[in-house]
């Protein structure tokens, strides 16, 4: 009876490991075949040459998609360069400094931050921050990268403190108590023992932080002016893969080389993300050399 | 609570074979050499008392050991002299303790020059996640010292001092954690002894580490309290009998009996100390 049961569960959960499974491979296989139809048309190199994506263009059609991953990159690079220092500054302060009644009051307020949609974050991006940028920099229009970044930045802040706060509250207490007996103050403390000991954790978390950003595309699209010229700084406008994909899939002809061309390019999106959340989680599990 | 002080007085009288230095006395003018001066301290953990009354003296260089019972208040007490108390929410303290003449407890004090003066080994070894050069490098770090030879020299120093400069000279870049429990025990007082403390705080610190580790880090013992002084804490009596000059027996948060070691063993004053000795309790 007892043993009937634990094989149901034990089948049940099998299950559930095994369709997560079928879901990987099930999405990698409908990229992959439909990339198929376009990488055999086009090429797989001129996807990555040099110059536009003009899959409308008369005559020869050009599919380079170089502006868009060094789109996609400034943002998430732009919004990780100030969300990782916030993030980890935050969660030191909330694992380390900050009273019970602080960290009842701020936890939730990240909670809500978190779970903002992104939509409404682009209306914000484009009437409080465009401006805001366009004045700052003297500029006539703020839709621009550094706007996509900052907003994607405030995205990936959430996940950035919470894993962060783990990773830091995980840090033995016998680390500070160490640190504390040799006269160390608690701000020495935080900054050259507990944080360095959490940093495979907080790694993890800004590389979490990144997968976020990466895909991110409602913002993003609204607020970066979506061009498909390359960008020469942070103020001028790009287009991420992602934006990409949205902005053209509902106006293309269903199983044309253009249609498949932006399956190559969900695919390539696929491929950073994959990468960069195995890299997350190779950090996470790799214990440093504890437990010897 | 007579007992408490007697103890202390007595040591004028009695024959000193262990360490003539130790003994608490009085200089001509009256002012003491005492190192560390405990007077009617009381600590509380919210209402919860945890020590009574305890008054002592140390004097400088020597071992002092604690003994007792488990939860007699031995490492609480051991807390109190760096201020690692401090650390726990909601405790409070009445009584003076004077290091070096100077109130601890005063609000002019500088916790972190405290600390630097009264370095402290715990139970658990509790090296960083860092290279072994790292962890010794740590507290002249933190206060200031960048000069890498300065560094260098402090370490090996230090590491000699620990008694295990031998054992990881070739390696100073290896992850400390990678060391066997005893060596990072001994890298931890290699650390403490890094900021050049007078006193060293010592809580059960071979408790967790294997007999032969344990008579290594008594031998060091030994030999660091020629140049500082010891406080140790230990729930080994033989450990106390071997490495220590005084002793003082915690019973439930007080100091029932302070004297010279080769006294309480033998001839102790108190019938509490000697059921505990004789292992009639405890
Ligand atoms: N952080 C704390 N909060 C509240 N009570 C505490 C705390 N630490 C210790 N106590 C209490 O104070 C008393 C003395 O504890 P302490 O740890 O000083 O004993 P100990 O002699 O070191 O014991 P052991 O030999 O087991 O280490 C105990 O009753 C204990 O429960
Ligand atoms: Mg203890």
């Amino acid at each position: 009876m007892h043993s009937r049961t634990e094989l149901i569960m034990k089948i049940l959960f099998w299950a559930s490991g095994i369709a997560i499974i079928l879901f990987l491979v099930g999405i990698l296989f409908t990229l992959l075949s439909n990339s198929i139809p376009a990488l055999g048309e086009i090429g797989i190199g001129s996807f990555f040459t040099s110059g536009l994506w003009r899959p409308g263009a008369y005559g020869e059609p050009t599919y380079s998609i170089n502006n868009f991953i060094l789109g996609t990159f400034m943002v998430t690079v732009g919004a990780l360069a100030f969300a990782v220092p916030m993030g980890v500054a935050a969660a030191a302060y909330l694992a380390e400094i900050a009273s019970p009644w602080e960290r009842e009051f701020f936890k939730p307020i990240v909670e809500v931050l978190a779970g903002i949609p992104s939509v409404v974050l682009g209306f914000i991006g484009l009437v409080v921050l465009a401006p805001l940028i366009a004045r700052f920099f003297n500029i006539p229009s703020g839709i621009n990268a550094l706007n996509g970044a900052i907003l994607v930045g405030i995205m990936a802040l959430p996940t950035i403190i919470t894993l962060a706060e783990d990773a830091i509250t995980a840090v033995p207490k016998e680390y500070r108590h160490a640190s504390l007996a040799l006269g160390g103050t608690q701000w020495q403390t935080i900054w050259k023992v507990t944080v360095p000991a959490a940093f495979s954790g907080i790694t993890a978390a800004a590389m979490l932080g990144m997968g976020r950003a990466i895909g991110e595309t409602m913002t993003v699209l609204m607020v970066t002016g979506n061009m498909i010229a390359r960008p020469e700084s942070f103020l001028d406008s790009v287009r991420t893969l992602s934006a990409n994909i949205a902005i053209e899939i509902g106006d293309v002809a269903f199983g044309s080389v253009h249609f498949h061309a932006l399956f190559v390019v969900g695919l390539v999106l696929f491929i950073i993300t994959f990468i960069v959340n195995l890299l997350a989680d190779i950090l996470i599990h790799r214990k440093p050399e504890v437990n010897k | 609570m007579q007992i408490l002080n007697s103890g202390i007085r007595k040591t004028d009288k009695m024959e000193n074979n262990l360490n003539p230095n130790f003994a608490c006395e009085t200089n001509d003018s009256g002012n003491s050499y005492c190192e560390v001066q405990v007077e009617g301290l009381n600590f509380y953990y919210g209402s919860k008392q945890a020590l009574f009354d305890v008054n002592i003296e140390v004097k400088e260089k020597g071992v002092a050991a604690l003994i007792g019972p488990s939860g007699c208040g031995k490492s609480t007490f051991l807390r109190v002299l760096n201020r690692m108390n401090d650390l726990i929410p909601g405790t409070r303290l009445e009584g003076r303790i004077n290091v070096h003449g100077e109130d601890i407890y005063d609000p002019s004090t500088d916790v972190v020059e405290l600390r630097k003066k009264v370095g402290m080994v715990f139970q658990q070894p509790n090296p960083f996640p860092k290279s072994i050069y790292e962890n010794v490098a740590y507290g002249p770090r933190i206060h200031g010292l960048k000069n890498r030879e300065k560094l260098d020299q402090i370490v090996e120093e230090s590491l000699k001092g620990g008694a295990l400069w031998d054992e990881v000279k070739d390696r100073l870049h290896d992850p400390a954690l990678a060391l066997s429990g005893g060596q990072q025990q001994r890298l931890c007082i290699a650390r403490a002894l890094a900021v050049q403390p007078r006193i060293l705080l010592m809580d059960e610190p071979t408790s967790a580490i294997d007999p032969i580790a344990t008579q290594r880090i008594e031998d060091l013992v030994r030999e660091l309290c020629q140049e500082y002084t010891i406080i140790i804490v230990t729930h080994n009596m033989q450990q106390a009998a071997r490495i220590s000059d005084f002793t003082g027996f915690f019973l439930q948060g007080e100091m029932v009996e302070w004297g010279e070691t080769s006294q309480i063993f033998t001839k102790p004053q108190d019938q509490r100390t000697e059921d505990y000795i004789t292992g009639r309790f405890g």
